[in-house]
């Protein structure tokens, strides 16, 4: 029912401008992957380069095994999802549906057939004979989900398809879509700017800067131990110092900053005397009203205050200027300190870790 | 009309509404009703003008009805005008489609550019240009002879050969330019998607291009098709003796013949004709009157 996609060392230059640099990773047959990358970091490029619109300038592209170069989009086993769902907007709902099969030579009984029980599938009964225009955002979604699904495609692939929709509906639909891929089976290969999107529903992400995959892993190995300073800014919210790795022991660092230092962990590729910066989420730093002596601890004073509901950010302002967040839960029992109290800022060593800046693969 | 006020104020929009109507009403709607109450009106000496004679009858219409060479004429002008037209839109629409779709945006002002220097040239000279080079001993024969692609002269203005070679060349671009509109005006994805689900070149153009430009094919197959049914100079400049177009006929009954009355009957069927025409087209290629105007 599905395939592996293997990018073997792709490459993908426009002129003189790499917009796929060096990729390398095997998507497992059955796999829910993301790739997340900012607009312009190559994502829609590896979609197009697996879809067949276009041949990679080097390295190799791999479905199930076969070799793609040369072959078209109309001869590969992937249906593409597009940003923009490209519906036949002339066609009855399920002749857009069932376009695959005609394209196939499956008669019109079967067709109309198959077509309604997609609709099902997509949970949308009576629609077959409906105008395209006249279905909701998210009834077009789905529409374009059971097109793609009619062929019984190998990979299926989506490019940003729930951009359009508003926040409630995008939530429904994450949820649907990783429904409709348990139930099928199908690789998917999403590409998304939305890590929120990115980290709920995917099996596994890779997370792309500048053409390059930064890293590849579980939406927890990516949130929990970023590869680098890119892959913690894209994902996740970071409190940052530069400086220095001073010396190592016993797997701990002593990192030296303009504020203080600090006792971290130490990041991959990361060694003693590196200039680098250390990252901590928000939710691992703590206000405290004297400095500990376990933790590292900064002296900050109390700016500004967001209320989230379930949680509390709080905006302090280091003896350098820098604001840092720090992210509490709400508890009515222990309130955060007010605007303007000089508090100290802690965070366990284990949780600041010791990254280098973007991976960049040499420009041809 | 609220917007135009709006923008241009009260003196400017009257003055435009006005000129618009003036056009319509003293250039096209008068003239026309004058000729059509002439069409039933006898041919008469101008003392007789008012008398007993000056009533109106279908004499003008059974004229043609009862001149067999005109008929045939009628309908191989009908006939020559289609063949022209699905010529036109034969050649224009890979052109339009590759216009609108393959080449790089950029390059495409360019390309009408050189596309549109042609018009510049009144259409007679085109014609007379036309003649010259498809002449038994023009330049087109003395390419092909030289370079041996054939051994004897071919005879291009033979028939109506000269004439469809001549009008496709004036009006393709009356096509190219509905049709490229329509074309670019479709989104690459909705290619791509039909690419995508596996369907060959043919079937997406068949399934999704051509019912998205089908007005702008449409509005093309009309104009072209009235352009060459209603062409005087190109079927008089490359017609042979023994073919001739039915507007030939008209202008002699109008201006060799001076009766009026039979070329306004003669006038009004090919109206007519072309009427018919539009509304065939628009019925098989299920377009509404609006989506053509578009």
């Amino acid at each position: 029912m599905s395939e592996d996609v293997e990018l073997s060392h792709v490459n993908m230059d426009f002129g003189k401008f790499r917009a796929v640099n060096n990729v390398d990773v095997t998507i497992k047959a059955g796999e829910f992957f993301s790739f997340l990358g900012p607009s312009g970091c190559g994502k829609t490029t590896i979609l197009r380069l697996i879809s067949g619109f276009m041949d990679p300038t080097g390295g190799a592209v791999r479905i199930g095994g076969k070799d793609m170069i040369g072959i078209g989009p109309n001869a590969r086993p992937t249906a593409l999802i597009f940003q923009n769902l490209a519906l036949f907007p002339l066609m009855p709902i399920w002749e857009n549906i069932a376009f695959g099969l005609e394209v196939r030579g499956v008669d019109k009984v079967t067709r109309r057939a198959r077509a309604e029980e997609l609709l099902k599938l997509v949970d949308l009964h009576d629609s077959a004979d409906k105008k395209v225009s006249q279905l909701s955002g998210g009834q077009k979604q789905r529409v374009a989900i059971a097109r793609a699904l009619a062929v019984e495609p190998k990979v299926m692939l989506l490019d940003e398809p729930l951009s359009a929709l508003d926040l409630k509906l995008r939530q429904h639909m994450r949820a649907e879509l990783r429904a409709i891929q348990k139930r099928t089976g199908v690789t998917f290969i999403y590409i998304t700017h939305d890590q929120g999107e990115a980290l709920a529903m995917s099996d596994r992400v890779g997370v792309m800067s500048q053409g390059v995959l930064q890293q590849v892993g579980t939406p927890m190995e990516i949130y929990n131990t970023p590869a680098n300073g890119f892959v913690a800014s894209f994902v996740g919210e970071n409190n940052i110092f530069s400086g220095t790795v001073k010396s190592v022991k016993a797997g701990e660092a002593t990192f030296e900053t303009p504020s203080g230092k600090f006792l971290t962990r130490l990041g991959p590729g990361i060694k003693v005397g590196d200039t680098a910066k250390i990252y901590i989420r928000p939710e691992h730093t703590f206000l405290q009203k004297a400095a500990s002596a376990k933790a590292n601890s900064v002296p900050v004073e109390v700016t500004e205050m967001a209320f989230e509901g379930n949680f509390v950010n709080l905006f302090v302002r280091d003896a350098k200027g820098t604001t840092h967040m720090v992210q509490a839960q709400n508890d009515p029992n222990a309130p955060p300190p007010g605007r303007g109290s000089k508090v100290h800022m802690t965070f366990a060593p284990e949780n600041a870790v010791v990254l280098a800046d973007a991976a960049r693969q040499s420009s041809h | 009309m609220g917007e135009l006020y709006r923008r241009y104020g009260k003196p400017i929009s009257y003055l435009m509404v006005l000129l618009t109507a003036f056009w319509l009403l003293a250039l096209v709607v008068i003239p026309n009703i004058v000729l059509f109450e002439f069409s039933f009106k006898p041919y008469l000496p101008v003392d007789q003008l008012g008398g007993p004679r000056d009533v109106y009858s279908l004499d003008n219409y059974l004229t043609f009805v009862n001149s067999p060479i005109h008929v045939k004429i009628f309908f191989l002008t009908v006939l020559y005008s289609s063949v022209v037209t699905l010529l036109c839109l034969a050649m224009s629409y890979p052109l339009a489609y590759y216009l609108a779709k393959v080449i790089r945006p950029a390059n495409a002002p360019t390309i009408f550019l050189l596309l549109l220097i042609p018009l510049w040239v009144s259409e007679i000279l085109r014609s007379f240009a036309w003649f010259i080079i498809l002449s038994f001993q023009g330049p087109l024969n003395a390419l092909l002879l030289g370079t041996g692609i054939i051994e004897k002269p071919i005879r291009w203005i033979s028939g109506f050969n000269g004439v469809i070679i001549g009008l496709i060349y004036s009006y393709l671009l009356f096509m190219l330019f509905p049709v490229y509109n329509a074309i670019s005006s479709l989104d690459s994805n909705q290619i791509e998607a039909s690419q995508d689900l596996g369907a060959p070149l043919w079937r997406t153009h068949w399934r999704v291009v051509i019912p998205h430009a089908k007005p702008g094919i449409a509005s093309g197959c009309v104009m072209v098709f009235m352009l060459s049914a209603g062409s005087v100079i190109v079927p008089t400049t490359l017609a042979a003796p023994n073919s001739r177009w039915f507007t030939e006929i008209i202008q002699q009954w109008m201006f060799e013949g001076l009766d009026w009355n039979v070329g306004s009957a003669y006038a009004f069927l090919l109206l007519v004709l072309c009427i018919i025409f539009v509304s065939l087209v628009m019925r098989v290629l299920n377009v509404r009157l609006v989506d053509i105007a578009k």
